[in-house]
């Protein structure tokens, strides 16, 4: 049987790694962008259109003549096919159509403005703010049903605590990704991106629930009086569930990230970022986190602290 | 063979049958439903949100001036000649806004120059030539008024007379009384026209709304002839036309008129195009799936298939007939639930194939791996709707539209899905083990070489 209580050090530490890396790039982040993340139009307000080029254009070339235009600060993201999505600060549709027409006469192209998005800057705050409670609501809620499901086990407390800990950490994890994918790449952050990371909120709980309710079963039936062991044998016993269900989500989220389009392509990858996170952590950090609490191992949590003899 | 499971075959295969009947052609007529009801991001449109600005309306009366608001809107944006044209009112923590949706090619700014101007009503009379040209005015003090809605008071309303016909009694404040005295006994025997803008008003029947004066007018007055739509709806503008509602953006403390708060317009084509590539990754990701359950747990797997089969099906016509508006991200929220909804199978499966490898019967298995894995599949799919309702709630916060549509499709998806994995799939392997066809345990992915005491 595999181990994975017993490895729990090295999977916290990789946790830690994530997590670290994660701030790292938020903090840099912050520094160079004055924001934690790049912000799209949704959160930033301004504009933001799709313009088709055909035939397609260099997205070098697209960069420079936007600068000559005067948009040198504009956020230009190529979505393939000849289609460019830029992030400009605001302009009207019919300001837009001008730059388009603009754009043409430069780069010898037809140019058409497919998709015209408009939000303003205040919406944007209030968009912002939101989420940020939205996200926090759902944890409440999240923990306060765990605490619930599981009020016959003694501490139940402990068991909600453990999976939104956990939940945070998926979170935390993939906002450190797009972060870096914001500072890298330049890929931004915009409504879709909080559903995403929502949804994700209620899959990794999803997995969470499965292992803690055979923890709980394995628990009720005794099969050992160390807890390590009947956390480990749950795991082991949940595993082959927890990885065909998530082979069977990834299989449609994978599919839908190649050929989905571009429109949804960050949509569909902080999904995808989230099941594998998500899996990984409900079978290598949420039991394991259970049995630390449980036996009061917190020296476990900082791997790089030295063992206790 | 249990009576029950044989009733849930026949429930299951009308449910399944009536959804592909309604489905199948995607365009039919079910119920005066005709195709999934498409989002504006996948037929292409604009949306649109305005604030109002409500400073001059005293407290209290908001409610009632914005569906005066709405009226108005509605009446500019159908003379454009769009078909199908959404107006809603969107309250959120006191403020209000106004929603417009614009399927189809329109005219954006033509459509954003409408909506921005102001709701007050303007009379106008005839010139020589029959047309109305000319603004109904008078003089009260030293200034040249013109006669509007502004000068009513607030309670315009539609009452019937003893014969059932509907009229509408109004009555006028200070000015107004001066004001429609001189332009009534002025235009005795002639007609008022109202316009909105350079609009005139419509009735239902497509003539404009213009009464005779049949009597000087003062303070109180009365239009007859009206149909009760026409009354009813000429009660409401009216009352919303007393005060200016500019319809704009707020900027700090600054109004900004005709400047929409959120706006977007997508083209039918990039719509066409992500409609199309939507199918590509789902005929792709639903076939991994479909080939991966069949290897991995064989019988069982084809029967997850088949209960997938339904579940979509099913989901498509709730689509169709409640009607939900399906929009991209609400198209990849039903493709992803399809990978969730093989979820519940799974747990079920794995718990029947734990209770065969200990030795338990084929069909003591199946009952166990239900009721066993039922808590696992309670309490995982609890929070999902815990995730959609919060999802819900935040999509109705913002113009983001799409948020919503995502959270109703994922909530309907998971709620499905546990319908279909509890009984579609429960019933198919009863019938299956029940009828004592497959009896083989390496159909159900159990390499043992225990014998199966398969009992009744």
């Amino acid at each position: 049987m595999i181990d994975f209580v017993g490895q729990k050090r090295w999977f916290f530490l990789i946790s830690w790694i994530l997590v670290i890396i994660g701030i790292a790039s938020l903090i840099v982040s912050q520094i160079q962008l004055g924001t934690p993340l790049r912000l799209g139009t949704d959160f930033a307000g301004g504009t933001s259109m799709t313009l088709q080029f055909s035939p397609a254009v260099e997205q070098s070339r697209l960069r420079e003549e936007m600068a000559k235009l005067g948009h040198d600060k504009a956020t230009i993201q190529n979505a393939g096919e000849g289609n460019f999505i830029i992030h400009t600060e605001e302009i009207t549709s019919d300001e837009a159509q001008e730059l388009a027409e603009e754009l043409a006469a430069a780069l010898n192209a037809q140019v058409e403005v497919v998709d015209y998005y408009l939000a303003s800057a205040t919406v944007g705050a209030a968009t912002a703010r939101s989420a940020v409670i939205a996200v926090i609501v759902a944890s409440v809620a999240m923990l306060l049903y765990i605490v619930w499901a599981f009020r016959r086990m003694p501490k139940s407390f402990r068991w909600g605590s453990c999976a939104v800990i956990a939940l945070v950490h998926d979170v935390f994890i993939t906002v450190g990704i797009f972060s870096l994918l914001g500072l890298l790449a330049g890929v931004e952050i915009d409504a879709l991106f909080i559903t995403g990371l929502l949804t994700i909120v209620g899959y990794s709980i999803n997995n969470i629930v499965v292992v803690f309710d055979r923890i709980r079963e394995n628990k009720a039936r005794g099969i050992s009086s160390d807890f390590g062991v009947t956390v480990n044998s749950s795991i082991v016993e949940t595993l082959g569930r927890c990885l065909n269900t998530s082979l069977t989500t990834l299989f449609v989220i994978l599919a839908l990230f190649l050929f989905g389009g571009a429109t949804i392509h960050n949509f569909v990858l902080v999904l995808l970022l989230g099941v594998i996170i998500g899996t990984y952590d409900s079978i290598c950090v949420a039991g394991p986190l259970l049995v630390v609490w449980e036996k009061g191992e917190w020296s476990s949590l900082v791997p790089w602290a030295k063992r206790p003899a | 063979m249990r009576r029950r499971t044989v009733y849930l075959l026949i429930f299951i295969l009308a449910l399944f049958g009536f959804a592909l009947w309604s489905v199948v052609p995607l365009d039919k007529n079910v119920f005066g439903r005709e195709g999934l009801r498409l989002g504006l991001d996948l037929k292409g449109g604009s949306y649109l949100v305005y604030q109002a600005d409500l400073s001059d309306v005293e407290p209290g009366a908001e409610d009632e001036i914005m569906e005066g608001v709405k009226g108005v809107v509605e009446r500019r944006i159908n003379a454009l000649g769009i078909t199908e044209p959404v107006v809603e009112i969107q309250k959120h923590a006191g403020e209000y806004n106004i929603v417009i949706q614009l399927p189809g090619i329109a005219d954006i700014e033509k459509a954003k120059d409408m909506v921005g101007l102001f709701t007050v009503l303007e009379f106008r009379e005839q010139d020589a030539a029959g047309n109305f040209t000319i603004p109904a005015t008078g003089v009260v003090g030293n200034e040249t008024l013109t006669l509007s809605s502004r000068y009513f008071k607030e309670n315009t309303e539609v009452a019937i007379d003893s014969l059932g016909e509907p009229f509408l009694i109004f009555e006028m404040d200070e000015t107004g009384a001066q004001l429609f005295k001189q332009i009534s006994t002025r235009l005795l025997g002639k007609q008022l026209a109202i316009y909105l803008g350079d609009e005139p008003l419509r009735g239902e029947d497509g003539q404009m709304i213009a009464p005779v004066v049949r009597a000087v007018i003062e303070d109180k007055g009365q239009i007859e002839g009206l149909s009760l739509t026409d009354a009813q709806e000429l009660s409401r503008v009216l009352n919303a036309g007393r005060i200016d509602v500019p319809l704009g953006r707020w900027v700090d403390e600054e109004f900004e008129p005709s400047v929409p708060l959120y706006e977007r317009t997508v083209d039918a084509t990039l719509g066409a195009d992500s409609i199309r590539k939507s199918i590509l990754a789902a005929g792709i990701g639903i076939a991994l799936l479909l080939i991966f359950m069949l290897v991995y747990y064989r019988l069982p797997g084809l029967v997850a298939c088949l209960s997938l089969g339904v579940y979509g099906v099913v989901l498509l016509a709730i689509f169709k007939l409640v009607p939900i508006t399906l929009t991209l991200p609400g198209l990849a929220g039903f493709i992803v639930s399809l990978g969730m909804a093989v979820d519940a199978n799974v747990l079920i499966f794995e718990r029947m194939k734990e209770e065969l490898r200990g030795g338990r019967s084929l069909a003591a298995a199946v009952e166990a791996g239900f009721s066993r894995a039922w808590t696992a599949i309670r309490d995982s799919n609890i929070t999902t709707f815990i995730a959609c309702i919060v999802l819900f709630w935040l999509g109705g916060t913002m113009g983001a539209f799409m948020v919503r549509g995502f959270a109703l499709i994922l909530f309907l998806g998971v709620a499905l899905s546990m319908f279909t994995a509890i009984t579609v799939t429960r019933t198919f392997l009863r019938l299956i083990v029940g009828s004592r066809v497959v009896t083989n345990l390496s159909a159900y992915g159990v390499t043992s070489l225990q014998t199966v005491r398969n009992t009744k």
